[in-house]
């Protein structure tokens, strides 16, 4: 198929179209509503579901109906609206069946705005819901991968049966690029060994997340666990850009990452030993990749449209060998790649920046800064 | 000449029950509800092509008593769950079942939307004027001046409201098709119940709308009442407070209500 | 002569709640006080061998369908002639 200027939200929506997404429901919310739009022309065209529900409350618990079934289901929001989900993400992890959600980020916290960010990682990414469940979360950068990446949630989340995310900042939503989609797949018609559908010959199904029997319950955490350790074996995803020699690596996910390879361009055009590492999933994470990196690096510099989320998974998986930086921006503001060059410099020159308290010292740097 | 001598069966367990004994405590009409709509979807012949959604509550375990296909609902969520079941499986039978809290309370705008999309689902409602399987706590459904553990010296209209009659509330929607308040109080008000059951599942079968029927129950344990003074308690105090009738009956439904 | 009828109580869901005894327009059913179910409730049972028509307002009450109804098909005799 050929390339299209294309919109991230519309481009992500007909991606799950062509996947064979079979229901869709959705609720209103700036900056993914043209998502929902799309599929209030096109799944009806296609005698396939679309139901505008009353709240994102509604929402994730129509696609947890709906997910009974053994359909391929999904729903799309934005941070507030994904806030509200999360009771929801919860009963159907409990329940240990599919289903697909986009996030596309917003200012926060609260009502915020409707300006890019990347704050909901915490939420999606470390569960959001209560108790221990882990969905698989996909972070794209440009409107190709947000294709992409849509078409493969829907492969991960059944694979798994789990929660697959799509997290992308507004910008990835707003953005309008040429991509190429992929073609229409035909929609499924088989069914799941454990779908709701009618017990007609044989014996009736029950699906639940409640199990009041503690031994019971740990036995379905042992089941949610094991399917993790799993995906985390098996579905790491990430870019690497110029790390063979990096003396500095980049770590940004999403818009962060694409302003962040700017930045890296930059930096090697003016003689630094700049890199960028890109997790495309955040769910799993890179641990291990990230620990290997530490081997041969003299330092990260996690960027991030937040106030430091990633950068403590990335603290994490490099365990103190060497310096992790930070630079955010918060509050739906992007960083320029000037921003991000600035900081690989400072980090250049060494210094006690980014040991210690690297956030109190990041945000000292951001209140002398400029703008 | 033969003199002969033999017996019919008049009345037995449904096959949509299961045989599992129910939690629920001694005289409750839970069980009564339960034993309608199993004998409901053997009568239609639709056991096997019922999904059920259960609510959080004392009938959590709901899906524990029917032989069919069955799903747990977040609590108050069950008309978004079914709504998303039955628009993926439009030629299945798709019911909820729900108490005061889970869809007077928390779930109040989802039952609403569900009615008011005109979702061809079969709500029953449960109505006994407390949160059950908590303790006995107070329901938009708890009458002015009833003590329950949460309005231990009665329910005070100034600080905490009145209640809803959700029936009437539900009829004003013209997404609703059949909205009717029955009651399981006698042997009477138990067959106009289960006839209204009967006709809420035939409007679903013929594709004709939302249908909810409000089961006014009793609670002899949170009421700290004996299982037939409940019975008399709602009869004395629940029917004045919530009517029954008929409150919604759409044109195509009327005919089915026969 | 009336119909007769006769019910079958299933121990395993009877809870000793006494709405059918209340409602028997026979008032042939009362608690067993004499025996406990495995759950610790008096069962109900048939307090006389006549007296129950089949009407089955018993089994319309029960909350745990545990009453299994029965009624008597009237006697048939060939008449004469």
């Amino acid at each position: 198929m050929a390339k299209e200027l294309l919109k991230g939200n519309e481009a992500m929506a007909e991606a799950a179209i062509r996947a064979g997404v079979e229901a869709y429901f959705g609720y209103p919310i700036t900056p993914q509503t043209e998502l929902l739009e799309w599929m209030a022309r096109r799944m009806p065209e296609l005698g396939r579901v679309f139901v505008q529900a009353e709240s994102e409350v509604a929402t994730i618990n129509m696609v947890y109906g709906a997910a009974c079934t053994g359909a391929r289901v999904m729903s799309s929001s934005s941070s507030p609206g994904v806030s509200l989900m999360m009771e929801g993400f919860s009963y159907i992890a409990g329940t240990e069946i599919p289903c697909v959600i986009i996030d596309v980020m917003r200012g926060g916290p609260g009502l915020g705005n409707i300006a890019p960010s990347q704050g909901d990682y915490n939420q999606v990414v470390h569960g959001g819901g209560h108790g221990d469940y882990h969905p698989i979360v996909l972070a794209p950068a440009t409107v190709q991968e947000a294709i992409d990446l849509t078409v493969l949630v829907f492969d991960l989340a059944e694979r798994y049966q789990t929660i697959a995310v799509v997290l992308a900042d507004g910008n990835v939503g707003q953005i309008m690029e040429p991509a190429e989609l992929p073609p229409m797949r035909e929609v499924r018609r088989a069914s799941p060994p454990w779908a709701l559908t009618g017990a007609q010959g044989r014996e009736r199904r029950i699906l639940t997340s409640i199990y009041l029997d503690p031994y019971e319950e740990e036995m379905t955490n042992r089941r949610l666990q094991a399917r993790w350790l799993e995906v985390r074996a098996k579905e790491v995803r990430f870019k690497a850009s110029q790390l063979e020699d990096a003396e500095i690596a980049v770590v940004a996910f999403g818009t962060a990452g694409r302003v962040s390879l700017s930045a890296v361009h930059a930096a090697r055009a003016a003689g630094l030993k700049a890199g960028l590492f890109r997790p495309v999933t955040l769910s799993p994470f890179p641990y291990g990749e990230l620990a290997a990196l530490a081997d041969r690096t003299r330092g990260f510099l996690v960027v991030e449209m937040n106030a430091g989320q990633m950068f403590e998974d990335v603290r994490l998986a490099v365990e103190g060998k060497v310096p992790v930086g930070f630079y955010g921006r918060m509050g739906g503001v992007v960083p320029f790649p000037d921003e991000v060059l600035g900081e690989i410099r400072r980090m250049a020159q060494g210094g006690a920046e980014d040991s210690g308290d690297v956030r109190a010292k990041w945000l000292e740097r951001l209140a002398q800064a400029p703008n | 000449m033969v003199a002969t001598k033999m017996e019919t069966l008049v009345y037995g367990r449904p096959e949509s029950l299961t045989e599992a004994p129910t939690h629920y405590c001694p005289g409750c009409t839970h069980g009564v509800a339960h034993r309608l709509i199993a004998e409901i979807l053997d009568e239609m012949g639709v056991r096997e092509k019922t999904i059920g959604v259960a609510p959080v509550g004392c009938s959590v375990f709901a899906y524990n008593y029917f032989n069919v296909d069955f799903a747990e609902a977040a609590h108050g969520r069950a008309p978004a769950m079914a709504t998303g079941i039955k628009r993926l499986l439009p030629d299945r039978i798709v019911f909820t079942y729900q108490g005061d809290g889970d869809l007077a309370s928390i779930g109040m705008a989802e039952i609403l939307h569900a009615a008011a999309r005109g979702e061809d689902i079969t709500v029953i409602f449960i109505n006994n004027t407390n949160y059950g399987m908590t303790g006995g706590q107070m329901a938009p459904t708890t009458l002015p001046g009833q003590k329950t553990t949460s309005t231990p010296n009665g329910r005070d209209v100034e600080l905490t409201g009145f209640p809803i009659r959700m029936a009437e509330v539900l009829a004003t929607l013209e997404g609703a098709s059949y909205i009717v308040r029955r009651s399981l109080h006698d042997p009477k008000n138990i067959r106009l119940a289960k006839k209204a059951l009967r006709t809420a599942f035939e409007t679903q079968r013929q594709g004709l709308g939302f249908s909810m029927v409000e089961l006014l129950s009793t609670c002899p344990t949170n009421w700290g009442l004996s299982p037939l003074e409940a019975l008399r308690w709602l009869e004395d105090n629940m029917i004045p407070a919530f009517p029954l009738g008929d409150y919604k009956v759409a044109p195509g439904v009327a005919s089915l209500a026969k | 002569m009336p119909v007769r009828g006769r019910v079958d109580i299933d121990e395993r869901f009877c809870k000793g709640c006494e709405l059918c005894v209340e409602v028997c327009p026979q008032e042939v059913l009362a608690l067993d006080t004499e025996s406990l179910t495995s759950k610790g409730y008096h069962p109900v049972k048939l307090t006389a061998e006549i007296g129950c028509t089949g009407c089955a307002v018993c089994a319309i009450v029960c909350p745990e369908a545990a009453i299994t109804v029965y009624r008597e098909l009237a006697r048939a005799a060939a008449v004469p002639g």
